[in-house]
């Protein structure tokens, strides 16, 4: 057993984590579907699912083994290759951006000095996977979704990461855990970045392509848009997938602005999910409370509002950070 | 055309012979033959070759005739009772409305069989596109000039013109229907569209155009309603509506059941509207037969009337809400029809379609304890209106997506045939509940709400509106319910009076020959228009003087409605076009028949 040095056993136990986390996320993300459902339940005066297991805690079992039998149908006119690709980039891209996220002061996947940069790349990305399935579906409705989410996508990006520099000025580094032990010593950056956190919130919820900035979607519109030919599993990884969207945009908002796992009396994971529990519940209150503005309205709301918000904000935070500073740091 | 002179709209006049005596005056008065009926206005034949002088004439009077109500055709050919009619196969009417004189005139042509031509009148009225293309479809009579005249109904490859009477009624009839592969390819290649035929354009200077296939099967298409748009880019340029797809042969059935068994037929023509489809056609078999019925029918008729007025607005406020997309909504607007339904259920033992009016009455008299129900409903109501309207409708968000999204003035409106609140929406005060009183509406306290910019979030605003007023109809009929007998005392009412049967053997023989035939109408035509759930629905009954209809015809406000939409969408965008059906308040049986 002389192999197995100190180093090894570090290799090992950082590989299992990683696992165990990113098996948490999936797991985590395909439940929220039965608990979206209810809370759906609940607040429109209805039941949802409350037949398999406790309180219908099973239903995903029951959805899960409905995909797996269901047929998975490619369409004889898409193009296979591309439509296959889809839905992998779908469920792998942001679940892979969920490694910078620091969960608790040992657990963590990876610990990268460009952190937030990671992220931004990552959420690059995935609109490749709704862009993809527009385009080799070969069908009109997906078509135009996917045409409305590059759209969407490039105007919210170019304010998504304009809205968090604020915070890496302040902080004066890209890594997560650094920001988190930021907001330890001095405050949560909510009070200082309350502008940052609404405008990052706003395009978290364009990201990942929720409701009311699920225009690539809009059932009522266009049927489903880029999905509309999928079915099966590979529907499901798109399904699943805009989950893991929502609890990386949970936890990065988490970890941004709500000091991520600091919290008293419990232990700082129990603070991270009670958090970012909290947040997910918002972005199912969204979906049940509002209606969806016309695409173009979002689109005019991104430059003409985020935009320009998000800029002051910048500005007005590099100046303080300036203004604090001694002179004798700056060189 | 201003609210204003709506508003001082002279009473209905019935049968309003002074249009007559302006015919007379301008055309010669032995080419006219004025046909006296019940459909409570002047019906006058007038040659082929006047036709268009004459509608034209109508259009451009003084308090001119603006809306083409109704056209439509008949198959005259084994009509017996006609004394005084010049000698037709078929024929044309055509059912003019003028809302400044509050009154109709029907203008007739008789056509031979050999020569089933008629000039289009779709420069004068456009809304004759449609219902042309209709009687082309259903009776083969062509139009000429008409932009393009093809079956609007059934398919393109069908064969025959289903309304005449030579043409079966019944699939026992026919052959048994067989598809194979071949025919089925047949089917969908002329289903396929094919934009050069309808005059659109590929392409344009800058680029190209989509032709994107909305429907029969899509979620926001109200059901099976289909509806091509040319896109470029998310604009739509053009749009052409394909309907047909719930298409059941109201009418044709009507000929071929008794007046009293047709009743549940009517039913299932606007599916939200329940019993208030049968009151049209009740209260036209009643002036054909000649009954007047007793005070408490009257107000139990309204009661459920106003009933499902508030279910189909409760559904249209869930769905319209939904349309711009907000999910919950629509599950509290059930859950309050639900409540509603409790009450229709509880009087009538059905719900949807209950089928419960009667010739001469309705099917029984009212239950014990039906005053609690109706009073837990009409308090339980108005909070929850309050409460969608503060939450949903005021909502900034909603307000962006339909203030002044499919915008169109009053004018437009009577120029497409558009009526009911979609009408009203627009500033013109017109409801028959007020302008023509049916069925003792005249003793009721109700406002006529409208709005002023005819947009998408008016049409909702007007309809929150009438269920608050149908609420105090209600409150009044559970008031002031009248009583007495819940069924006329006359020989023609279905099901027939029994009391006196075992009395006499000629009574024990007419009853059961009323019963198993059903009752005979005295030959002669009826009409009756209501103000229904989503506008001016009628029936036009011709009888022969037979225990059947020789022709019901029926009119619905959603034919119009959907012809409309492109001359309102174009330039809009696919968003909008959502909006826009959402806040038009269709059902497709209501289009289709």
């Amino acid at each position: 057993m002389s192999w197995l040095t100190p180093s090894v056993i570090a290799i090992i136990l950082a590989v299992v984590k990683a696992i165990v986390i990113l098996l948490a996320v999936v797991i985590c993300g395909a439940l929220l579907s039965w608990v979206e459902r209810r809370l759906l339940g609940l607040w429109q005066d209805r039941h949802g699912p409350n037949r398999v297991g406790p309180f219908g805690a099973f239903q995903l079992g029951a959805d899960m083994i409905k995909m797996f039998f269901k047929e998975d149908w490619t369409p004889p006119f898409a193009d296979k290759m591309t439509f296959m690709l889809a839905p992998v980039i779908a469920m792998s891209a942001l679940l892979i951006a969920f490694a910078v996220v620091p969960i608790t002061p040992t657990w963590g996947v990876a610990d990268l000095n460009i952190g937030l940069l990671f992220f931004f790349a990552m959420a690059g990305l995935a609109v490749y996977a709704v862009l993809f399935a527009g385009w080799s579906s070969n069908n009109k409705f997906a078509l135009l979704g996917s045409m409305r989410a590059s759209a969407q996508t490039v105007s919210y990006e170019v304010f998504m990461g304009l809205s968090l520099m604020g915070v890496v000025a302040i902080t004066g580094s890209f890594n997560m855990r650094d920001i988190v032990e930021a907001q330890h010593q001095g405050m949560w950056f909510i009070i200082p970045q309350f502008f940052g956190f609404c405008t990052f919130l706003i395009a978290g919820v364009a990201v990942t392509h929720r409701h009311p900035f699920d225009q690539p979607e809009a059932e009522q519109e266009l049927a489903d848009g880029y999905h509309v030919e999928y079915a099966g599993m590979k529907w499901g990884m798109f399904f699943v997938g805009e989950y893991i969207g929502i609890v990386l945009v949970s936890a990065l908002l988490v970890t941004l602005f709500f000091g991520g796992w600091h919290g008293p009396l419990l232990p700082p994971f129990i603070w991270f999910a009670l958090k970012t529990a909290f947040f997910i519940m918002l972005f199912i209150l969204l979906r049940a409370s509002i209606p969806r503005p016309r695409y173009d309205q979002v689109m005019a709301f991104s430059w003409k509002v985020c935009l320009p918000l998000t800029l002051i904000n910048l500005l007005v935070t590099g100046a303080v950070v300036l203004y604090n500073a001694t002179p004798a740091v700056v060189h | 055309m201003t609210a204003d002179t709506a508003l001082s709209a002279p009473l209905h006049a019935a049968q309003d012979e002074g249009v007559v005596g302006e015919l007379k005056a301008r055309f010669s008065a032995d080419m006219l033959i004025v046909q006296t009926t019940r459909t409570g206005m002047p019906v006058v034949w007038v040659p082929r070759e006047k036709l268009k002088e004459v509608l034209t004439y109508l259009r451009n009077l003084p308090h001119p005739y603006v809306m083409l109500y109704d056209l439509h055709g008949m198959d005259e050919r084994l009509r017996t009772q006609r004394r005084g009619l010049p000698p037709a196969d078929f024929t044309v009417f055509y059912q003019l409305m003028s809302i400044e004189r509050n009154s109709d005139v029907m203008i007739k042509v008789a056509l031979s069989i050999n020569d089933l031509t008629l000039p289009t009148v779709t420069d004068i009225w456009p809304n004759a596109n449609w219902y042309e293309r209709e009687v082309w479809d259903m009776f083969g009579i062509r139009f000429d000039g008409h932009p393009l005249l093809k079956r609007m109904l059934m398919p393109d490859n069908w064969q025959g013109h289903p309304l005449r009477k030579d043409y079966p009624a019944r699939a026992t009839e026919f052959d048994p229907y067989a598809l194979n592969a071949a025919k089925q390819d047949l089917e969908q290649e002329t289903l396929r569209f094919k934009p050069e035929e309808w005059g659109m354009k590929q392409q344009s200077d800058t680029s190209d155009f989509m032709f994107l296939n909305l429907g029969p099967n899509h979620p926001s298409a109200h059901g099976a309603f289909r509806i091509i748009l040319q896109l470029d880019g998310e604009e739509i340029v053009d749009c052409v509506p394909e309907i047909g797809y719930h298409h059941r042969a109201a009418e044709k059935t009507g000929e071929r059941q008794s007046w009293h068994s047709y009743i549940p037929y009517t039913d299932r023509v606007d599916y939200l509207g329940g019993v208030m489809n049968n009151l049209p056609y009740v209260l036209a078999v009643e002036k054909l037969a000649g009954i007047t019925v007793p005070a408490r029918v009257e107000v139990i008729r309204i009661m459920m009337c106003e009933y499902f007025r508030i279910m189909s607005h409760l559904l249209f406020l869930g769905t319209y809400i939904q349309d711009v997309g907000a999910m919950t909504p629509v599950f509290f607007a059930f859950t309050d029809r639900q409540r509603a339904y409790k009450v229709v259920e509880a009087i009538t033992g059905f719900r949807m379609h209950p089928a419960w009016f009667r010739i001469g009455g309705v099917a029984h008299d009212l239950p014990r304890g039906w005053d609690k129900l109706v009073k837990e409903f009409i308090d339980w109501l108005p909070k929850r209106l309050d409460e969608y309207e503060k939450s949903a409708i005021r909502n900034s968000i909603l307000k962006g997506r339909t203030v002044g999204v499919a915008q169109y003035n009053t004018e437009e409106a009577l120029r497409w045939g558009v009526t009911g609140p979609n009408l009203r929406a627009t500033g013109l005060s017109y409801d028959m509940r007020k302008a023509r009183p049916y069925s003792g509406y005249q003793n009721f306290e109700f406002e006529v709400p409208i709005a002023h910019n005819g947009d998408a979030y008016d049409r909702c605003l007007v309809r929150i509106e009438e269920m608050r007023q149908s609420l105090r109809i209600i409150d009044q009929c559970l008031k002031n319910m009248p009583e007495g007998p819940f069924k006329a005392d006359h020989p023609l009412t279905t099901p027939p009076p029994k009391e006196r049967t075992l009395q006499h053997i000629e009574t024990l023989i007419t009853h059961f020959l009323q019963v198993s035939w059903g009752p005979v109408m005295p030959a002669n035509e009826s009409m009756q228009i209501i103000e229904a759930t989503k506008g001016l629905n009628s029936y036009y009954l011709t009888s022969d003087g037979s225990t059947m209809s020789y022709r019901t015809r029926i009119r619905t406000p959603s034919f119009p409605h959907l012809q409309q939409i492109p001359s309102v969408i174009r330039g809009s965008m696919v968003a909008d076009l959502i909006a826009y059906l959402g806040s038009i308040d269709f059902v497709m049986a209501d289009v289709d028949r």
